[in-house]
């Protein structure tokens, strides 16, 4: 009976008007606060790369369009790739809260392959370019900040999906062994939903904004 | 070390089902957009709305926004767009050095 009074009361704190006083005005899990509070400022970072490449494309006399149709044709792919992997992991949370701790752990597997197959794609499409004469301060086309802007903010993203690709092992390998729980599984999610997001804006800036149309 | 209450409800799959529909259209129609031949300026903003609806898309339904309570989003989001937007201060600058540019 104790117990039940304890999670009574507990619930009746938690229920309390949010900004005043609930013991838990968010109602999640510390982590999950403390992965958002991190997107935030992960989101932070990627905005700064991003604006600084819009300032020097817009202030340079004349920006490089380099990417013809089998590179557009494969950073589509490599988003469809991440999109999807992003399904994969609504599936795993799913599965976790279920307490369906293999099911879980397959749809976290299928999310690192498409994870995997994301660098693959990607560390090809970057060999391809520096075999063209691109690296950071010099490419065959003109204005040398292209590559940097390119190489700096492709790989702070591939950075991001390559030690998402670790974390969600250790977390799907954990939750097989019941070492993590439902909650764990969730807030990887989160993080590799957020992967997602960021390639949604390098994607058209990136690539769209500098296809070869002519 | 299960949390019961974790278990407490399961979300039906079919809105997130539709969600990736919606971002895969949303990408095809900005790959064709990129071969139209717009005005880049033009090109931008359209692909910027379309960026910013799949983010608002990924966020509300695969982060979960959406469902946990609203004081989250209040506490997160604001603040997070008030951050980029003032990062916009940069761009006079990028536009007089544009302008200034030998013709």
């Amino acid at each position: 009976m104790a117990t039940e009074d304890t999670i009574g009361s507990l619930r009746a704190t938690t229920e309390t008007d949010v900004w005043n006083g609930g013991t838990s005005p968010y109602a999640v899990v510390p982590k999950k606060l403390g992965m958002w509070l991190f997107i935030v400022s992960d989101a932070i970072t990627f905005s700064a790369l991003i604006i600084a490449y819009a300032y020097t494309r817009v202030s340079s006399a004349s920006w490089p369009r380099p990417f013809e149709g089998p590179s557009i044709a494969n950073a589509t792919v490599m988003t469809g790739i991440l999109l999807s992997s992003s399904i994969t992991v609504v599936m795993a949370v799913r599965a976790a809260k279920m307490d369906a701790r293999a099911t879980a752990a397959k749809w976290l597997m299928a999310t690192i392959v498409g994870g995997i197959l994301f660098d693959v794609l990607h560390i090809r499409e970057w060999l391809g370019l520096i075999g063209e004469g691109v690296v950071l301060f010099k490419n065959p086309w003109g204005v040398p900040m292209f590559g940097a802007s390119f190489f700096t903010l492709t790989g702070l993203h591939m950075t991001h999906v390559t030690i998402g690709v670790v974390y969600l092992g250790v977390i799907a390998w954990g939750f097989n062994k019941r070492k993590y729980n439902a909650d764990d599984v969730e807030v990887s999610g989160l993080y590799w939903h957020f992967v997602d997001l960021v390639w949604m804006f390098l994607f058209p800036l990136i690539y769209l904004m500098s296809a070869r149309t002519a | 070390m299960e949390n019961a209450v974790a278990h407490a409800h399961v979300e039906p799959k079919k809105p997130f089902m539709i969600v990736w529909g919606i971002l895969l259209v949303l990408t095809a129609v900005e790959v064709i957009l990129a071969y139209q031949e717009l005005d880049l300026r033009v090109m931008l903003v359209i692909l910027m709305t379309l960026s910013i609806v799949k983010a608002a898309l990924i966020i509300s339904y695969f982060m979960h926004l959406r469902y946990d309570r609203p004081s989250l989003a209040w506490t997160l989001m604001p603040a997070l767009v008030f951050v980029i937007v003032m990062m916009f201060v940069v761009f006079p600058d990028s536009l007089r050095l544009y302008y200034m540019r030998p013709k």
